[in-house]
């Protein structure tokens, strides 16, 4: 018979392990999913996992990567805070958008006066609409003990209608005759967030998804709040104890991850996307908490997560548009990432032991 | 990093980019769309435009798409990608990839695109619509005529000009058949959504409407027009047919398939410009499905009449005298509806309720 047995703390082996089988078993699990479809598996995971890096158009799509990479760690980073503390920010998307409105708005009200000034502006300002938005969900919590899923979650869809009424109200281009959307911003030079070296696909928002990385790791590794924020998570009792203040832990990291979240909507409204439209938000906020515990919670775990991630995007798109992969099995086969990983950690946290049945007397 | 392999990449880009010249035997035809090719609406019809091109050019073009392209950075990357793939000619089939499409553009000049619903060109962008409006025009004679409770609801997807075109002409339509009909609009914000549509039928059912109208692209409300019983419904972007004959009683069908062909040819030849194509019944880029037997003789003869002057090019669905919501004045006796506040319309006509979104 097997048995699983508790470990007493989980192991680091398994811990780092499991990321790593879990890729392996969806290459195999996704692969067997596209032969049944009637394509080549080899070629599928080739165009998935390879071309992206180093296929012939991989000039363009390694730009990409980061492109994609950069909000989705940027956001993990900061929820990867709150999660290890057992605060969870469910509503990073909300944050997102609320930032992109913010810093966008800020953009915007100065157009079309030209200085360096701007942008950081609009920096500050996609910081603040996330935070304040993350703020709700973070004082109902220590004010009335609500449950900060549920809020921060409900307020991801209040942050959509406000988006739409942004792009269709206030911040409308004036001159797009009543059609939806505000101006492009690529095309403000001092709004603009643009690659910093052409081609590279690496804007200001990868470089602050960097230094977050940075920031978080010594944060966790050599501060006295890193230390509460484990030490919350992994013994609610003793951290209270220990003289954690859990008010004060609350409001950091969902403030923290919510000033993260905007950020991260800034730097692609002002970048990539270029613009506030009814449907700007694409679920950054949400496949940031897949990246966040892909990489095990971890500032250099999110880091390679946040990029295997991308590649999973840009690879599937790209197994779409060459080898007409249907949409729907590259979602499935990003859920087979994280279905294996959820299901691998069983060994990170238990020993399986095989034990002899015995005869009850 | 590695500049040289990057400058190389660039020259290969540009190669590629060039080798889309003049006259060529072979046309590469990209294709990107909003939703999933199976939705059974908007994107099923572009999607049956590009399978007219496979089957009209044969071994001559090669055709290929991404389905459920989210509007905005990923679109451009969609583009992006089949344009390093060797496409010479990208169809974008949704209002929200008008600035990707410019921004691609501007980078791959030898690549032509189209993009469908929009109103910014350059000089390898092209934009291409139907009068879906004049669709309406039918559908509202039929609902005008059909409810016995004078409500009909109407599920809006975006408040943009397009959307707010087809229920101003819908609604003139129901208006002068019927003159106590009353409207109610409820705004789904997606394109694609059966579960959010289908909210919204049931919502405007239980309002009492017993006629449904939508812009939106699944057939969820069919469905739930059907499980109501007594209402009817009518086909979006494409026929619908497996709700007929009720609640589906007629239908506003796309028709991409020729335009596809017409454009893909000028690449061949050499001869393709940008412009702006608007075309409607008369052209046959917008069909009205089947009127089914659930809809009464003299309703349905109405219905074609409306059909039929439009597509002769006697009768314009705006034509005035016509108030604002407001009830100033906007266009007198007999004059029609230009084309510009047509594309940027933004204004019920007077007897609509409720406010567009801002």
């Amino acid at each position: 018979m097997i048995a699983l047995e508790k470990r007493p703390t989980p192991s680091t082996f398994w811990t780092w392990a499991t990321p790593v089988l879990a890729v392996l078993l969806t290459m195999i699990a996704g692969g067997l999913m596209f032969a049944l479809l009637g394509k080549n598996p080899f070629l599928a995971i080739k165009t998935i996992f390879y071309d992206p890096i180093l296929g012939e158009f991989a000039f363009y799509y390694r730009g990409q990567l980061l492109v994609k990479a950069g909000p989705l760690i940027l956001i993990a980073v900061g929820l990867a805070m709150g999660f290890r503390a057992g605060i969870w920010n469910i509503g990073a998307e909300g944050q997102y958008i609320m930032g992109a409105i913010c810093g966008a708005a800020v953009g915007l009200a100065f157009y079309p006066t030209e200085s360096w000034l701007i942008f950081p502006l609009m920096v500050i300002a996609g910081a603040a609409g996330g935070l304040v938005w993350a703020m709700i969900p973070a004082i109902l919590k220590v004010r009335f003990n609500t449950n900060e899923i549920l809020v921060s979650l409900l307020l991801v869809y209040v942050a959509e209608q406000l988006l739409a009424a942004m792009a269709l109200g206030p911040l409308r281009n004036p001159e797009a005759s009543g059609f939806p959307g505000s101006r492009n911003l690529q095309q403000y030079p001092s709004a603009a967030n643009l690659e910093l070296i052409p081609g590279t696909g690496a804007h200001w928002g990868v470089v602050a998804a960097l230094v977050a990385v940075i920031f978080a790791y010594i944060l966790l590794s050599r501060h006295l709040t890193g230390f509460h924020i484990r030490l919350a998570g992994q013994s609610p009792r003793a951290a209270r104890f220990g003289g954690v203040n859990p008010t004060a832990l609350v409001v950091f990291c969902m403030g923290l991850s919510g000033a993260l979240a905007g950020m991260a909507g800034l730097f692609e409204v002002a970048g990539p996307a270029g613009q506030i439209s009814i449907d700007f938000n694409s679920g950054y906020g949400f496949t940031a908490i897949i990246v966040a515990f892909l990489g095990r919670l971890h500032p250099i775990g999110i880091l390679l997560a946040g990029l295997l991630m991308a590649l999973t995007y840009i690879g599937g798109e790209a197994a779409q548009a060459t080898l007409q992969i249907p949409a729907a099995a590259i979602q499935a086969f990003q859920g087979m990432l994280l279905f294996f990983l959820l299901g691998l950690d069983v060994f990170a946290n238990y020993r399986i032991r095989l034990t002899k049945r015995e005869g009850v007397a | 990093m590695n500049l040289k392999r990057l400058l190389a990449g660039t020259a290969l880009a540009l190669g590629l980019a060039t080798a889309a010249t003049a006259q060529q035997d072979s046309v590469k035809a990209g294709f990107i769309f909003v939703g999933p090719i199976g939705d059974g609406g908007w994107t099923y019809e572009h999607n049956q435009g590009r399978l007219a091109l496979e089957e009209h050019f044969g071994d001559k073009v090669e055709t290929v798409y991404q389905e459920s392209v989210p509007e905005g950075a990923d679109a451009e990357r969609a583009m992006t990608q089949m344009a390093l793939g060797g496409a010479d000619i990208i169809f974008t089939t949704s209002f929200g990839y008008m600035d990707p499409t410019i921004n691609v553009a501007a980078k791959f000049p030898d690549v032509k695109f189209e993009h469908a619903t929009g109103f910014k060109r350059a000089d390898n962008v092209s934009t291409y619509s139907a009068r879906f409006y004049e669709g309406r025009a039918v559908q509202g004679t039929i609902a005008g005529m059909m409810t016995k409770t004078n409500k009909i609801g109407y599920i809006g997807s975006y408040p943009i000009p397009e959307v707010i075109r087809g229920i101003n002409s819908a609604y003139i339509h129901a208006k002068k058949v019927n003159p106590d009909v009353e409207f109610s609009v409820i705004w789904a914000y997606t394109w694609f959504d059966p579960a959010k549509e289908a909210d919204a039928a049931k919502a405007l059912i239980e309002q009492g409407a017993d006629v449904i109208l939508q812009h939106t692209d699944s057939t969820a409300p069919q469905a739930a027009a059907q499980e109501a019983g007594d209402v009817i419904t009518f086909g979006q972007a494409s026929d619908m047919a497996e709700y007929a004959p009720k609640p589906r009683v007629s239908s506003i069908i796309d028709n991409w398939g020729p335009y596809y062909i017409e454009r893909v040819q000028a690449v061949m030849d050499g001869t393709w410009e940008s412009k702006d194509t608007w075309a409607g019944i008369g052209e046959g880029m917008v069909k009205i499905g089947d009127i089914t037997d659930a809809v009464p003789e003299d309703v349905k003869a109405k219905a074609e009449e409306i059909r039929d002057s439009i597509a002769s090019g006697d009768y314009h669905p705006f034509t005035g005298p016509l108030n604002k919501q407001d009830g100033s004045a906007w266009l007198a006796e007999g004059e029609v509806a230009d084309d510009g506040t047509l594309a940027g319309m933004n204004f019920y006509v007077e007897g609509l309720s409720g406010e567009i979104p801002q």
